[in-house]
């Protein structure tokens, strides 16, 4: 009898794999609705763009990016959870389904999206790497650095970068490379390295977490292009969509200039600009050929904002980061951000 | 009851053959989830427009990679090596660490493990004291704190400690080492060196025969320590001492980038390395520890009171007769720590140490997405480490096992 019913427990967990198998099968819209939120991957922990507080509230950038989808999908930019995942661990968390989106300032390249079975929903923010020294050092320019010591994250373009900047420019340097940026900044910090490099939005979120933040200086060199975006797994082309078009509305909601606090007198305005009726779903279907209610775009504007209330909060002139819009201005103010219209 | 259910109950009531039909069972269900499995992955991956294959060991790795014993091993070129460089510097830079490690855990845990039992109140509670903190922190932590303190405790980089002036000296980037240079007919050397530990080996066996005819003992240990360092010395000499060293070279003048010790000079051990066999090596020998005191005290008082009944002087009595008797009790726990050691020379990814998980799982893992291959071939790799590992030390406990006459 006892045998017996091991095999039952054999057969049973055999059956059970096999549902698993078909659930993966089904489009991640129906399975997010079906859990009833969203897991999105997100940093351990980048100041501005993913980052949890004493309460374990995330807040940032890329944060935003997962609760604009939220708001899309269920109506509630709460619905998300958050998986903070390290550079090397993104990729493999988001291909084996752990995820549903990685937003995770994660850079748009070629390999990313052919090899790896990525698709990059596009970009939200507009960055390059940039290089921290002491100012001790008396460096003026990234070409002094010759035989340099350099630290950095492992399992991201930075090692690439910096490897053929310094080929390009026939300087030797050596290279140590950590798992998290913690320990990047608290190894540097200690001394270990002449260098830090990262992205520049990451060196100024990180540059606060060293002791004394005014003996560094950022160097003016941008050694790559890095544009940063979401990410979701090749072959279910509906949440791609639905994640770009997230980011979409959020870019076209600023340049019509709807925002979170004036978005609710629009809707019942009866003077509207078309654009904006198709935007806050008065007009089209466009949110039902989604998959989603045709009020997607307003849920996101009301419930987390336009892009650029998303920017000013979180990474803009007053806060900690104080980061410029510059090139992550509209393409109508003299930046390059330019969103698809939604028509 | 009719017959039918007689045969039946017959078989089922049984034991040989419900043995074989569980067993049968069993059999079937795992080679299904194998195929199911493989099945699986395989559909999965092809959905996302993956395919299995190790055509990338052959491309080249566009990164560089922290120096160290491996990148010098393998001559490591950024644009010319290739991911299959990579996987062998990852692989010997934690096969350096897991051999430092298991030695100074060795040399550590067995020095504490006798002092625990030591009657000098002052080495027991050293070495209590010890073992029940090191053993009581997890090893990752052991490991930031290590890399932290050693980094936080070094002179900075436009400085130096030395510790032996011109040859010996450390700041945060390293230990700095006179780095040796064989020239033309050094070899020669090296051979001198082999043959003098054979000729020692002769010599103690014949020592072993002379005492059990006669009873005299020869001092092998004197002998054997002057052929060894007399005959290499000089075949050395005699070949017109064939060996350049390339000494550390420090500036402390020039630009404030370039002062400090020389790229490409001397020998350095980097804080990374030295901070992974700290950790590894303390923490390990904590278990060690426990595991020789267990093992001597799991030799009865009675050996040792008949050891000095026999005469027998109190160091004879541990080197003879406790410790060889209180090894078939050490060797086997010994190995599991040995295998640990090489298994958690992993976590040494966390501070930038360049092993396996660090360059292979990290770095190129990013760069070709191919999980599931290169996972594999690094499973291979402490796989294999560990079964060698396991199988000499298996070959050692069959030697010094207690042999019933």
């Amino acid at each position: 009898m006892k045998k017996l019913s091991i095999l039952s427990v054999l057969c049973g967990a055999a059956l059970g794999l096999g549902s698993v198998a078909s659930a993966n099968a089904a489009t991640t819209l129906e399975a997010v609705k079906a859990k009833g939120f969203i897991q999105c991957g997100v940093s351990q922990g980048l100041p501005g763009f993913s980052n949890a507080d004493d309460n374990g509230k995330w807040t940032g950038l890329d944060v935003d990016m997962c609760r604009a989808v939220a708001a899309a999908v269920f109506g509630d930019p709460g619905k998300v959870k958050f998986s903070p995942l390290s550079a090397k661990q993104r990729f493999t968390a988001l291909s084996s389904g752990e995820v549903d989106i990685l937003s995770r300032n994660t850079t748009w390249t070629m390999t990313r999206d052919t090899q790896l079975g990525l698709n990059f929903a596009g970009v939200n923010y507009y960055d390059g790497q940039g290089m921290m020294v002491p100012k001790a050092l008396g460096v003026k320019a990234a070409t002094e650095l010759d035989g340099a010591n350099i630290c950095t994250n492992t399992g991201t373009t930075t090692e690439l970068n910096i490897t053929d900047y310094f080929r390009a420019n026939g300087m030797s340097f050596n290279l140590v490379a950590f798992e998290k940026a913690d320990e990047v900044v608290a190894a540097y910090d200690a001394g270990r390295c002449d260098v830090y490099t990262t992205d520049r939005s990451g060196l100024a979120a990180q540059r606060g977490k060293l002791t004394k933040p005014d003996d560094h200086v950022v160097l003016s060199e941008i050694i790559s292009k890095e544009p940063l975006g979401p990410v979701v797994r090749q072959g279910d082309d509906q949440w791609f969509n639905i994640v770009r078009w997230s980011l979409n509305a959020m870019i076209n909601a600023e340049e019509m200039g709807v925002s979170s606090a004036n978005v609710n007198n629009m809707k019942y305005s009866s003077k509207l600009d078309p654009g904006v009726a198709r935007l806050i779903g008065k007009e089209g279907k466009f949110g039902e050929e989604l998959g989603l209610s045709n009020d997607w775009a307003y849920n996101i504007i009301l419930k987390v904002g336009n892009y650029g209330e998303s920017y000013e909060k979180h990474v803009g002139p007053n806060t900690p980061l104080k980061l410029a819009r510059g090139v992550n201005a509209l393409w109508s103010q003299g930046g390059i951000l330019y969103a698809a219209p939604i028509r | 009851m009719n017959r039918k259910s007689n045969t039946f109950s017959k078989f089922a009531n049984d034991a040989n053959v419900r043995g074989v039909f569980f067993q049968v069972v069993l059999i079937a269900v795992l080679v299904f989830s194998f195929f199911w499995l493989t099945d699986n992955t395989l559909t999965n991956l092809s959905n996302q427009g993956k395919s299995l294959g190790f055509a990338f060991l052959s491309s080249t790795a566009g990164f560089q990679i922290s120096q160290t014993f491996g990148t010098w091993l393998f001559d490591y070129k950024v644009g010319t090596s290739t991911y299959l460089d990579v996987y062998f510097i990852g692989i010997a830079n934690t096969l350096l660490v897991a051999i430092l490690g298991i030695v100074a855990a060795t040399v550590i845990g067995f020095t504490l493990g006798i002092m625990r039992l030591s009657k000098n109140i002052v080495f027991r509670a050293f070495a209590t004291t010890y073992i029940e903190m090191l053993r009581n922190i997890p090893i990752l932590l052991q490991l930031f704190f290590w890399y932290f303190a050693v980094l936080r405790a070094l002179p900075g980089k436009r400085e130096k400690l030395e510790i032996i002036p011109d040859l010996i000296g450390v700041n945060i980037t390293g230990l700095y080492l006179p780095a040796p240079l064989p020239q033309e007919g050094f070899v020669y050397s090296v051979i001198a060196f082999a043959l003098a530990i054979l000729i020692t080996f002769g010599v103690s066996r014949y020592a072993k025969r002379v005492q059990a005819q006669t009873g005299k003992i020869t001092p092998v240990f004197l002998i054997g320590t002057a052929l060894i360092i007399v005959i290499p010395l000089i075949t050395f000499l005699a070949t017109n001492s064939p060996l350049d060293w390339n000494l550390p070279e420090f500036k402390d003048t020039g630009p404030m980038l370039r002062r400090g010790y020389q790229a490409g000079s001397g020998m350095i051990l980097v804080p990374e390395l030295i901070a992974v066999w700290l950790a590894l090596s303390l923490y390990t020998a904590a278990f060690i520890a426990e595991i020789v005191r267990a093992g001597i005290l799991a030799v009865s008082k009675g050996q040792t009171e008949a050891a000095s009944a026999l005469g027998i002087r109190p160091n004879f009595t541990l080197r003879l007769v406790v410790i060889p008797q209180a090894m078939r009790v050490i060797i086997p726990p010994l190995t599991s720590q040995y295998l640990n050691i090489t298994k958690n020379s992993s976590l040494a990814v966390a501070i930038a140490y360049p092993e396996l998980v660090s360059v292979f799982a990290g770095t190129a893992l990013n760069q070709v997405g191919k999980e599931i291959e290169m996972i594999f071939m690094m499973m291979m790799v402490y796989l294999t480490v560990s079964l060698i590992t396991a199988a000499f030390m298996n070959w050692y406990n069959s030697r010094v096992k207690l042999v019933e006459r």
